[in-house]
């Protein structure tokens, strides 16, 4: 078949070693994304024009910048310009915090923006407080409404994470490369199998998430 | 009335969250204060001296990790190669221990120019260009141009191409060298490797020439196919290098690269990593440079 080199030495524990490392810089990116982006939205939320403003800028410059650039920036240019010393991992964390943060604050102003005034009105003259307003009427809508791009943007930093790589961090696909490399003249078909085996293992990850996201959707239209 | 109250309460959800990421974004700078005056005490030049290094303990070099046979990881998670095997052998005569670092051709410069590596030796061949922006040390290896044909219609010197196609990859150094020295030589240029070769499969062109590693290595993979030029053009050199100005790392490793001429180590080392790959026919010389002598 060709595909024995997969169970040949240490490589299968290699590429979960590598899955490993692509989860860990995810993961923790998207938890601190998560308060940054709240925060983001809400401030977004305030009227005030100089802030509206600072955000638009940090949000579009977040946008428009490849995550390669930024990557770059924060592991070789701060080094070289501010003698900071992140470590690879360090370096991807903080870019894909930045990114998420961003994305999702913008989601969070969405989702804020959506609720109609009306609802305020009826909850006011409910004779609900602010508080009230804010955790029984529209917290819960938004959230519905916010749930499923953000379980999407989730995958989407999982699958960008492979970028970390040309910073020297060794995540799944570099393992990949190297198992490949590795096997490249005692087995020409290398390659389609091991990219065959990082496609699996990118859709046992982002699959589940995939369908949450579908779910909540459905739930949130109905 | 309404969007004013609306206004208030997200007001007062920003302030409490602005609060939270306050204390965070303090904490956070509290920590990168501190490793950043660890990192200026340790070495106000940047790059880390000889006896940094030595008195860390541990060194830290930039290899490839998916180009066999200079630099890869074998199927136990072993660093191994051409380029491994000089670096195990600094290693071992600092007496530290060692971190590798994946390295991309791309990036070996900023590697040592943001001081993340003390060392790069990922094949890495010398160029004015980069010798304003790092410090290489003495060659340790060689690379000239090589010309691959069919055995059907063997091209073993440039005369033999007159008349014939030769095929090139863009932006190389074979390009440059024949639309220079022989432009009455018909060129054929492709944008991939992968594509200049399948050309020389199927016969579009009759010869392909690239750097004489690259070809020997292919040549032993395709059978039917012979590197009949294996040096030519002018001779490219191959070295470790270090962050600029880091003389005190740098002459170790050049008075490593002249002790090991004693015992010949380039040449063992070919035997071991390069010489399976090139095959018998090869001429270790064609390729290893010994004690930093050209």
């Amino acid at each position: 078949m060709g595909a024995e080199f997969l169970f040949q030495g240490a490589t299968i524990q290699r590429l979960l070693a590598g899955l490993g490392v692509t989860l860990r810089i995810s993961l923790i990116s998207v938890v601190l994304s998560v308060p940054l982006g709240v925060l983001m939205g809400v401030l977004f939320m305030r009227r005030n024009p100089i802030l509206r403003a600072v955000l638009r800028v940090y949000l579009d410059f977040i946008r428009v910048m490849p995550q390669l650039v930024l990557l770059f920036l924060v592991f070789f240019g701060s080094a070289t310009a501010f003698g900071w010393n992140f470590s690879g991992e360090v370096a991807s964390v903080i870019v894909f915090t930045a990114w998420g943060a961003a994305e999702l604050g913008d989601l969070v102003r969405a989702a804020l923006e959506s609720i109609p005034r009306s609802q305020y009105d009826s909850a006011f003259a409910l004779g609900l407080t602010s508080r009230q307003t804010f955790t029984r009427v529209v917290l819960p809508q938004a959230l519905r409404r916010l749930l499923p791009p953000s379980v999407n943007l989730v995958t989407r930093i999982i699958k960008t994470t492979s970028l970390c790589m040309l910073i020297g961090v060794v995540e799944v696909v570099r393992v990949g490369q190297q198992i490949i490399d590795f096997n490249r003249f005692d087995y020409p078909q290398s390659a389609l199998w091991t990219y065959a085996v990082l496609a699996l293992l990118y859709f046992v990850i982002c699959w589940p998430l995939s369908l949450l996201s579908r779910w909540l959707e459905k739930r949130s239209s109905s | 009335m309404s969007s004013l109250s609306r206004r208030s309460f997200v007001k007062s959800f920003g302030a409490s969250f602005a609060m939270f990421a306050g204390m965070g974004l303090v904490a956070c700078g509290g920590s990168d204060n501190a490793t950043n005056d660890d990192s200026s005490a340790s070495s106000g030049a940047g790059y880390r001296t000889l006896e940094d290094i030595q008195a860390d303990g541990k060194v830290i070099i930039g290899v490839f990790s998916d180009k066999a046979p200079f630099g890869y990881v074998d199927d136990a998670g072993t660093y191994q190669g051409y380029d491994v095997e000089f670096a195990n052998r600094l290693v071992q005569d600092l007496g530290t221990e060692v971190e590798w670092v994946a390295t991309d051709p791309a990036n070996r410069v900023p590697f040592l120019e943001s001081n993340k590596v003390d060392i790069i030796l990922a094949n890495f061949t010398v160029t004015e260009e980069r010798a304003e922006k790092v410090d290489f040390s003495l060659p340790y290896m060689k690379v000239q141009l090589g010309v691959v044909s069919p055995d059907s219609a063997l091209v073993k010197s440039v005369d033999d191409l007159k008349d014939k196609k030769l095929i090139v990859v863009k932006g190389t150094t074979a390009e440059t060298f024949f639309e220079a020295e022989y432009p009455d030589i018909e060129l054929q240029k492709y944008d991939q490797y992968a594509d200049a070769y399948n050309a020389l499969l199927d016969g579009r062109g009759d010869a392909f020439s690239t750097d004489n590693t690259e070809v020997l290595a292919w040549a032993k993979e395709n059978p039917g196919f012979t590197v009949g030029i294996d040096a030519l053009g002018n001779e490219d050199t191959i070295a470790a290098a270090v962050a600029k100005g880091n003389d005190s790392l740098l002459n170790f490793i050049d008075n490593e690269i002249e002790a090991l001429a004693d015992e010949e180590f380039f040449h063992k080392d070919y035997e071991k990593t390069l010489a399976p790959v090139y095959g018998t026919d090869v001429d270790a010389d064609t390729l290893v440079v010994e004690g930093g002598k050209i």
